[in-house]
């Protein structure tokens, strides 16, 4: 019944977030500045583990080709197919849920906390806009970073498969080519753009509707945490099963 | 003036508020008091709109708040100044950007005429060299002035202050009692404060109102709370020993 309800009061705070809209002077302002929290600030982490497990995937692959029969480019194939379907996309979002989820549920958390949301309505402002809206504006952006996760990604698989001796140039190139289907991507960055909103709006569902104090500021970033992930999970399962299966 | 009919509100099982009527006068400085749990913080979020309760109506100079459109809500919310207990300044903003913020949400005005302001309700607030210092560089006093300077920079007809002394040393407390008090008269405000200090009530007490339970136990002016034979109301006025001292005094004097 406590799932119902939330789903419930979760749905009514996305309507209530597209309402009475902030004047665009005002909102300009935070959209920009969310931008620059939430995307460029998580670009340096996700190129970093982009670029290693991009490495990683290729090592493995390669290590597990022990048959003479199956050709030497499946290493970079395969590193592009798992980077693109589902490591950019799925697995960023996950590390997403961690960083930028914790980040809006503590800071609007904090924000009940100190009555701060209470100041805002109080004084006739939409929090749930004020505060909310910005966020969502800012992770149409998510895709950008994805993209660049995605390059970083095969160019980690590139520089791990080749100096590790485990590929030559021409065969990891010759891979990454082959049988290249560009919907692949269109599929990914819809995922990433369902994604994008689910990390904006869950944590914040979390952290606007807490109650409690510093404590219980902590706990709803845990709760933040895994729940973003299993929606992730649960929907790319059902994104995969709907455009790819 | 805002007068308050028979409000009633609960939280699942618990009934926190069992019909509270009273009239809050303009140009006073209207007190709620009462222990921890008697109800005066969600009475207080009852008249500012944040909580809605299940019987009984809040009107605000004859508008009733229920009977409003959203819009009209939203209007009279403009019109309400709000001092929280733990200031709520938002964190991001300077102490100018706070004190600007209402304005700059709700007015259409120049920079410069939001600038000036700004800079008139800080002199008034005696808070000249902090416009650009942050809520977490500023004392928790001048925290408290920057939050009544955001409270009547759009010229409010209403000011709540919910335990406006909370964390501050007598003397800063006495200083906020009296900004508070000089403001209600010069611009002529109906003031709401949530306390439960006693100095503040005899500082600028001029209406009281005692709860318990979620009752009004009492009402009268600072004058009158010394006087009255009310035991719930004794107790709590003379439950430190300072008062317990000036009432000896006052019961020798009379004798």
């Amino acid at each position: 019944m406590n799932y119902l309800a939330s789903i419930g009061s979760y749905a009514l705070m996305v309507i209530e977030v597209f309402r009475k809209p902030t004047k665009w002077r005002i909102m300009k302002a935070l959209i920009l500045k969310e931008i620059d929290e939430l995307i460029y600030g998580s670009l340096g982490i996700l190129v970093f583990i982009s670029f290693f497990i991009g490495g990683v995937v290729a090592i493995q692959t390669a290590l597990n080709i022990t048959s003479e029969l199956i050709p030497k480019y499946l290493v970079g194939f395969a590193t592009r197919q798992s980077i693109i379907l589902e490591f950019a996309p799925t697995f960023c979002s996950i590390i997403m849920a961690g960083k930028v989820g914790s980040y809006i549920t503590s800071s609007i958390g904090t924000m009940r906390v100190t009555e701060q949301i209470d100041a805002l309505e109080v004084m006739g402002v939409n929090a749930l806009n004020y505060l909310v809206f910005p966020k969502i504006i800012a992770m149409l952006m998510y895709p950008f970073i994805i993209a660049i996760s995605m390059y970083v990604g095969i160019f980690g698989g590139w520089i791990a498969g080749v100096f590790g001796g485990f590929s030559t140039s021409a065969d990891f190139v010759e891979g990454v080519q082959l049988d290249f289907i560009p919907f692949h991507v269109t599929y990914a960055f819809i995922k990433t753009l369902v994604f994008a909103f689910i990390l904006a709006t869950i944590p914040s569902f979390h952290g606007f509707y807490m109650k409690g104090g510093a404590l219980e500021v902590g706990k709803a970033s845990t709760t933040s945490f895994v729940w973003t992930s299993v929606v992730i999970i649960i929907l790319n399962y059902i994104l995969t099963q709907l455009m790819l299966g | 003036m805002i007068e308050v009919k028979n409000i009633h509100k609960s939280f699942g099982d618990a009934h926190v508020l069992k019909g509270i009527s009273s009239v809050f006068d303009k140009g006073k400085t209207n007190l709620i008091i009462g222990q921890s749990g008697s109800g005066k913080t969600v009475f207080l979020k009852c008249l500012l709109g944040l909580f809605t309760p299940e019987e009984g109506s809040i009107s605000y100079d004859g508008k009733i708040y229920d009977e409003l459109s959203s819009k009209e809500q939203r209007n009279l919310r403009q019109e309400m100044g709000m001092v929280f207990q733990g200031s709520a300044l938002f964190d991001s903003l300077t102490v100018e950007g706070n004190v600007m913020f209402p304005m700059e949400m709700f007015t259409k005005q120049s920079r410069s005429e939001m600038q000036d302001r700004v800079d008139f309700v800080l002199k008034r607030v005696n808070l000249i060299d902090a416009h650009h210092k942050y809520p977490s560089e500023i004392s928790g006093g001048m925290q408290k002035r920057v939050a009544i300077a955001r409270a009547i920079v759009m010229n409010p007809k209403y000011l709540f202050c919910d335990e406006p002394n909370s964390g501050l040393d007598p003397k800063t407390a006495i200083l906020i009692d009296n900004l508070i008090k000089e403001i209600t008269e010069e611009y002529d405000i109906t003031t709401v404060i949530n306390t439960h200090d006693m100095n503040s009530v005899m500082e600028i007490g001029e209406k009281i109102i005692f709860l318990k339970n979620g009752l009004k136990e009492w009402e009268g002016t600072k004058n009158e709370i010394f006087k009255t034979d009310n035991e719930a109301v004794t107790n709590f006025v003379y439950s430190s020993e300072l008062f317990k001292k000036v009432r000896q005094m006052y019961i020798e004097e009379r004798n």
